[in-house]
């Protein structure tokens, strides 16, 4: 083994993999950024989208939900709720939280101004028109 | 012990025990939330004592890491460290901002922390892992760097080694994906997708180039081996890791908007995962037994193995069961991911800290290993914490299967909290072992304690 495989090897071997590796990371990487708009609906990427993003970031709804399949799996996933319930729906429920039941799991109540709301649910809609290759699963989450 | 320097890595030894009892701590508090919901509700809500659980984790392994780094970097390079007073400056920094952050969540709500620290400017907040104010950020970045300058100076000054260019290149790497997370971007789509290069190269690719010759230097202290056999088989690993955990990313981008050939590239380079891992204990496993050499330090002998086990049965097996693209597609975002990233992080990166922790603490103290009475409970500390980690990753699992099934898979698919009351038992067994857990780690506590007390009696009788 000693002689078949020398440490010299092992390193080249080394140096080769990293490379080959990024480059082909970065090759895709870059294809994948390029290609993005096909399936992001960026034309859909109002103001109002962006800013609702940062009422979400800001307030940390990440902590119990997840978006997409990632953040925390305490809460349901968020990332379909457009779809699952509808916008009045989910304005009321955002509103009217904490439920009142005791030893269920809670969700803060978080004060929203009706501007703030308005974006979160338009933010909330642009992510479920997210071309995900049709996850989740269903229409649960 | 042979150079003075080398006790810089004391305090940050002692730091990361310390965090990890509050990391155990937090971890059982979110654990009964998730069966009590009223729990402390609304003064700690899930999901901050979540961040602060997370976050605790991510600074201890911080803290393991330069401690160990600053260790081995100096005895590798038979050089004292460059500068030993910047490395007591930069812990206090670390020490102070991290408990800093840490508070405020606790006292200010996350939506007034973000105003005051000035998220509106760049926001950086509020996404999983990069919850830390922006200025926060700022400070570890700048740690980072310092620490990056006096390792790398010691280094260039002294003897070359594998081990220490290794180490270096998995600590710049851990640097400059840092940075990432003062990037975002109003499409979520984007901003996930850079997210995981943070994440996922930090967790399979970068970091494992510091935990490879980490555990490398103690398998070398351990047996007196001849270094150059050691040395080739680190190339291979860490080839083999880079050339598996740098494409694999592509498990990461199924279902978030990416481009649909990732299914691909994520699945095949995820089946070449476990094998670094599996190299890795089989390499422990094989220098270990080949050795006639007894070092007196038994308890790191168990350490070591147990890294290189675990490590292999949470990142590899259990990351590996779940990439495949159509079975990721059913256990995506579910307790499933939950039970592989608590095996992962523990068996990977608290192990190799502690493994190191256990090596080097008594050195550090001026001895070659703890009384053997210290050892005996430090060895019972691993077999709690092991068998606990093991047996909550199984529960956690129970629960992801269950909840795949109920919610996804079946013919009348159930909301996502009906399914969660449904599976409250198997909730609270978690929530026991984690409480086996943090036994073993007061177990784990007591063993510095009776090893003190025996080197105080020894001094004595002398
Ligand atoms: C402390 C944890 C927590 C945080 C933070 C949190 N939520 Fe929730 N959320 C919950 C829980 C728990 C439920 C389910 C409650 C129930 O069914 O009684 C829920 C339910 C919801 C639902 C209804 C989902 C459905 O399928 O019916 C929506 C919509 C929602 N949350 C939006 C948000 C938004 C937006 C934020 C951030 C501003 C947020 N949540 C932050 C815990 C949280
Ligand atoms: C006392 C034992 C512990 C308990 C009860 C516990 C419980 C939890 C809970 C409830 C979550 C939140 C999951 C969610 O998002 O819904 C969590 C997250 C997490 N915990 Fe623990 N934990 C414990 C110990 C640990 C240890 C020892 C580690 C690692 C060394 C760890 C690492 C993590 C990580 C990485 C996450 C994020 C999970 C993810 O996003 O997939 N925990 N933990
Ligand atoms: C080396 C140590 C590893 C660590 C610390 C680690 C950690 C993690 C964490 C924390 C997550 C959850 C991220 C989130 O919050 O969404 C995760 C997810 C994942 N990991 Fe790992 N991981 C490791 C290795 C691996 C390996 C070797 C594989 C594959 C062979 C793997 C495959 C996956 C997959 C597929 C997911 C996504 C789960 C989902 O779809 O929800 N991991 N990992
Ligand atoms: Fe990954």
């Amino acid at each position: 083994m000693n002689k078949v495989f020398t440490k010299n090897q092992a390193r080249k071997f080394y140096y080769s993999s990293a490379v080959f590796s990024f480059l082909v990371f970065f090759l895709l990487s870059f294809d994948s950024i390029y290609s993005l708009h096909e399936r992001d609906n960026r034309e859909n990427l109002t103001p109002l989208v962006a800013q609702g993003k940062i009422v979400w970031e800001e307030n940390h709804c990440i902590g119990c939900h997840s978006l997409l399949g990632e953040g925390a799996y305490y809460a349901p996933e968020l990332g379909n709720v457009y779809k699952r319930r509808g916008s009045e729906y989910t304005k009321a429920w955002i509103k009217m939280m904490p439920t009142n039941i005791p030893g269920r799991r809670k969700m803060p109540n978080f004060e929203f101004s009706k501007e703030e709301l308005e974006a979160l649910i338009a933010f909330l809609k642009w992510t479920s028109e997210i071309n995900t290759a049709r996850w989740p699963p269903t229409i649960e989450g | 012990m042979q150079y003075s320097s080398q006790a810089v890595a004391k305090p940050y030894f002692i730091t990361a025990i310390a965090l990890f009892a509050f990391q155990i701590l937090f971890g059982l508090i979110i654990g009964l939330q998730y069966m009590l919901g009223d729990f402390l509700f609304p003064i700690l809500p899930f999901g901050i004592a979540k961040i602060i659980h997370i976050n605790l984790l991510i600074i201890l392994i911080l803290f393991g890491f330069m401690g160990a780094s600053y260790y081995i970097v100096i005895e590798e390079a038979e050089q004292e460290l460059h500068n030993p007073k910047l490395a007591i400056i930069l812990f206090w920094i670390f020490l102070i901002t991290s408990i800093l952050s840490l508070l405020s969540y606790l006292f200010i709500s996350y939506a007034t922390l973000a105003k005051i620290t000035g998220n509106y400017l760049q926001p950086t907040m509020g996404r999983e892992f990069m919850e830390q104010p922006t200025i926060i950020k700022l400070s570890f970045v700048m740690v980072l760097g310092a620490f990056l300058y006096n390792i790398g100076m010691t280094i260039q000054k002294g003897r070359k080694t594998t081990i220490n260019t290794i180490l270096f290149t998995g600590l710049i790497g851990l640097t400059l994906l840092f940075l990432l997370t003062f990037y975002n971007s109003k499409n979520l789509v984007l901003d996930k997708f850079v997210w995981w290069w943070f994440v996922h190269l930090s967790f399979e690719a970068l970091w494992l180039l510091i935990m490879v010759p980490l555990l490398a230097f103690v398998l070398l202290k351990l047996t007196n081996i001849n270094r150059e056999g050691i040395e080739k088989w680190l190339y291979l690993i860490i080839a083999l890791v880079l050339l598996s955990g740098v494409i694999s990313i592509g498990h990461h981008y199924f279902w978030i908007g990416a481009p649909e050939y990732w299914q691909w590239w994520g699945t095949i380079f995820s089946l070449i995962e476990p094998i670094p891992l599996l190299m890795i204990t089989l390499f422990a496993f094989k220098i270990l037994n080949s050795s006639r050499h007894q070092h007196p330090n038994k308890a790191a002998r168990f350490w070591v193995l147990g890294t290189a086990v675990m490590a292999f049965l949470g990142a590899g097996v259990l990351g590996f069961l779940q990439s495949p693209a159509p079975l990721n597609y059913y256990t995506h975002g579910t307790q499933i991911t939950v039970a592989h990233s608590h095996l992962a992080f523990y068996g990977t990166y608290v192990m190799i800290v502690l493994t190191m922790i256990s090596y080097a603490m008594p050195l550090l103290q001026g001895r070659a290993a703890n009384s053997k009475r210290s050892q005996k409970w430090e060895i019972w500390s691993f077999w709690l914490m092991n068998i606990s980690m093991i047996l909550m990753t199984l529960f956690i699992g129970a629960v992801g299967i269950l909840q795949v099934y109920l919610q996804r898979f079946s013919e009348t698919p159930l909301p996502f909290m009906m399914v969660q009351e449904k599976l409250i038992v198997f909730n609270w067994l978690r929530e026991f072992t984690g409480v086996i857990l943090l036994i073993g780690f007061v177990t784990y506590i007591i063993s510095f304690f009776v090893a003190a007390k025996d080197m105080e009696s020894i001094q004595k009788n002398s």
